[in-house]
């Protein structure tokens, strides 16, 4: 779109940069301090929406000019309406929360696609950890021991690609990068691959429509007329108007 | 939209009160009209040539416009001096910043204290009954009066926060940010419940007079203060009560008696008595009711969203503080879920402080970092920066 991205992006970042059409309405769960999503508004014009835990996560991204609401992917979701967005984006934290399946779940009926990474806990390296010392592996993509972990959900390549077919998902496109390699698209149910992606990024779509809006708590938020999700989304924001 | 009356036709630098012409009534959602009107107002800085910079700052039940300079009846500092002013978030430097007096209020706008040209006496129980609705036409009025088309932000805690996002529901193309500290979309049973106690206090201290006081020559100071009262510890927390007071005795031993022996009797006693110096009972009357019938849902059907449908291109930041019981954070999840079922964008988050509702005065790090990044990115975003 407006040239090659910044080199010193994360990788992960690279690679979603490369899934989003220019314009869209994002959805990031997990922002963080609105790396991503400002990288998202440079490049790609999007129209982005954050979730973030941490207030002082929220004040650092509100100063990047990004909009961003304090909350929890486990528990807020289901504030979202049906297809609010074109894309949700949940970077690496899957397999943190507290419910997974619910927020896989989520993601794909608030937005078209869901753009989801997720460490491999298939990777080679995790089984020779395994195999060869019998203590939880600790590797790049997972470095922390296992008193200290925010990963309380770890899934294998195979595991997620099984959750995705359970939740009738379609895989749009999967890369897997880490160790040093450079990102490859790759057949996430090819065997070899749950050996050797150290970090895989998905990108999910429904095969079918999905159930309505999960029951707001009371008719406040009820139906309203929302922007229909293939109407074009608006094109770079005027400076003034 | 410059339409002024023949009666003035100059703003005052720094403030002043406009009066509009009697042909150019306030219509209030009561049905009823209001005229003249006349809008106290206070402005710090300058318009800029665009006319894009201009903020415009609403206040709460108990404040007016003296935002940022000594207040005339008191004495003391504006209530959001630290906020505004040169380096500040709100800069004169480069902000034009509007606080106007609201409806009903007693500090130069019209209200229940002022002369109803009917009878040539102090309107008292005559005046209309308003709304927090009327209070934003008011100061629309002033803004087209201002010659300004949009708003750069337009931002209060408390009540000053149900003003803004009435703005956003009213006039969602006439402002490009809005900041919504401490508030809610409506006013819970309970605010409404310590309301009916203020105003009960008011009405029944015999100088209450079914509230033609002024015309009587004297004042429901008693009952006044007792509203404030009850009020000031809704504004406060347990735990700020308790760390500022404990169970302090202003002497030593105990009276025996019902002196204020507690300190926190006595800290209550003098916000009472120090308030009826600057606010007129029957304007608490009105005010608070105001805030009792602010449903921001109920005037769209009873769905919040549907009251920010329009306003999908205004920028929002929403806050709320851990320890107010007053409008605790859930009222303002209650307003970012609907802003985000009406698809606009909005920031939100949840300051972790012991001090109550108040907090919005008071000095909060995380309140003006955010505050301070939100005008900031914003300003940018409409090239004033």
């Amino acid at each position: 779109m407006s040239g090659a991205p910044p080199a010193s992006i994360r990788e992960d970042f690279a690679e979603i940069l490369k899934l989003v059409r220019p314009g869209a309405r994002v959805l990031d769960v997990g922002c963080e301090d609105g790396e991503l999503l400002e990288l998202l508004t440079h490049e790609k014009q999007v129209d982005g929406q954050g979730l973030e835990i941490s207030a002082e996560g929220v004040a650092r991204c509100v100063a990047r000019g990004l909009s961003v609401v304090q909350g929890d992917g486990d528990r807020d979701l289901d504030h979202f309406p049906t297809r609010a967005f074109d894309y949700a984006i949940l970077s690496k934290t899957l397999q943190q929360m507290r419910e997974p399946r619910h927020v896989l779940s989520e993601l794909l009926r608030i937005a078209e696609q869901a753009v989801v990474s997720v460490p491999n806990f298939g990777h080679w390296k995790v089984r020779w950890a395994l195999l060869s010392r019998g203590r939880m592996p600790e590797t790049g993509a997972l470095p922390e021991p296992w008193w200290s972990t925010p990963n309380i959900h770890l899934c294998t390549l195979r595991d997620f690609v099984g959750l995705c077919d359970q939740l009738e998902l379609r895989i749009d496109a999967c890369a897997s990068f880490g160790g040093g390699q450079p990102a490859r698209a790759i057949d996430p149910r090819a065997p070899i691959e749950n050996w050797r992606a150290e970090t895989a990024l998905f990108l999910l779509s429904r095969k079918r429509e999905p159930e309505p809006a999960a029951a707001p708590p009371q008719n406040l938020f009820g139906e309203v007329d929302l922007p229909k999700a293939d109407e074009p989304a608006p094109k770079k924001r005027p400076r003034r108007r | 939209m410059t339409a002024q009356g023949p009666i003035q036709a100059e703003f005052e630098a720094g403030g002043g009160t406009w009066r509009f012409p009697a042909d150019r009534p306030l219509r209030l959602d009561s049905g009823a009209r209001l005229a003249p009107l006349e809008i106290g107002y206070k402005t710090y800085g300058a318009l800029n040539a665009d006319k894009s910079n201009a903020v415009l700052v609403c206040h709460a039940l108990s404040g007016d416009q003296h935002l940022a300079s000594t207040h005339p009846v008191t004495g003391k500092p504006g209530w959001w001096d630290r906020f505004v002013g040169p380096g500040k978030p709100l800069d004169p430097e480069r902000h034009f910043i509007v606080c106007t007096n609201v409806v009903g209020g007693c500090m130069g706008t019209t209200g229940p204290a002022s002369i109803d040209p009917a009878t040539g006496e102090a309107y008292g129980l005559k005046f209309p009954v308003i709304t927090i609705r009327d209070m934003v036409r008011a100061q629309a009025m002033l803004i087209d009066a201002m010659g300004i088309d949009t708003l750069f932000a337009v931002i209060g805690g408390s009540m000053g926060g149900m003003q803004a996002l009435q703005w956003a529901s009213d006039y969602p193309e006439r402002v490009f940010s809005v900041v919504c500290i401490a508030a809610a979309a409506r006013h819970s049973a309970q605010n409404i419940a310590f309301h009916e106690v203020g105003r009960q206090a008011i009405m029944a201290d015999p100088n209450w007079m079914s509230g033609a006081y002024l015309t009587a020559g004297v004042r429901p100071e008693k009952g006044l203060a007792v509203a404030r009262m009850a009020a000031h510890i809704t504004y406060l927390s347990e735990a700020a009560l308790q760390r500022k007071f404990g169970r302090e005795l202003q002497r030593d031993g105990l009276s025996w008696g019902f002196d204020a022996d507690f300190q926190v009797e006595s800290y209550l006693r003098h916000q009472g008595a120090s308030f009826v110096d600057r606010f007129d009972a029957n304007s608490y009357l009105y005010i608070t009711r105001a805030l009792d019938y602010f449903d921001l849902a109920a005037q769209h059907g009873g769905v919040l969203a549907q009251a920010f449908v329009g306003a999908r291109r205004v920028k929002f930041c929403v806050l709320s503080f851990s320890s107010d019981w007053l409008y605790p954070t859930p009222e303002s999840r209650d307003v970012v879920r609907a802003l985000n079922g009406a698809g606009c964008r909005a920031s939100f988050a949840e300051i972790q402080t012991d001090k109550g509702h108040d907090a919005f005065f008071l000095d909060e790090p995380l309140l003006d970092a955010t505050l301070r990044g939100f005008l900031g990115a914003q300003a940018q975003a409409r090239g004033l920066a």
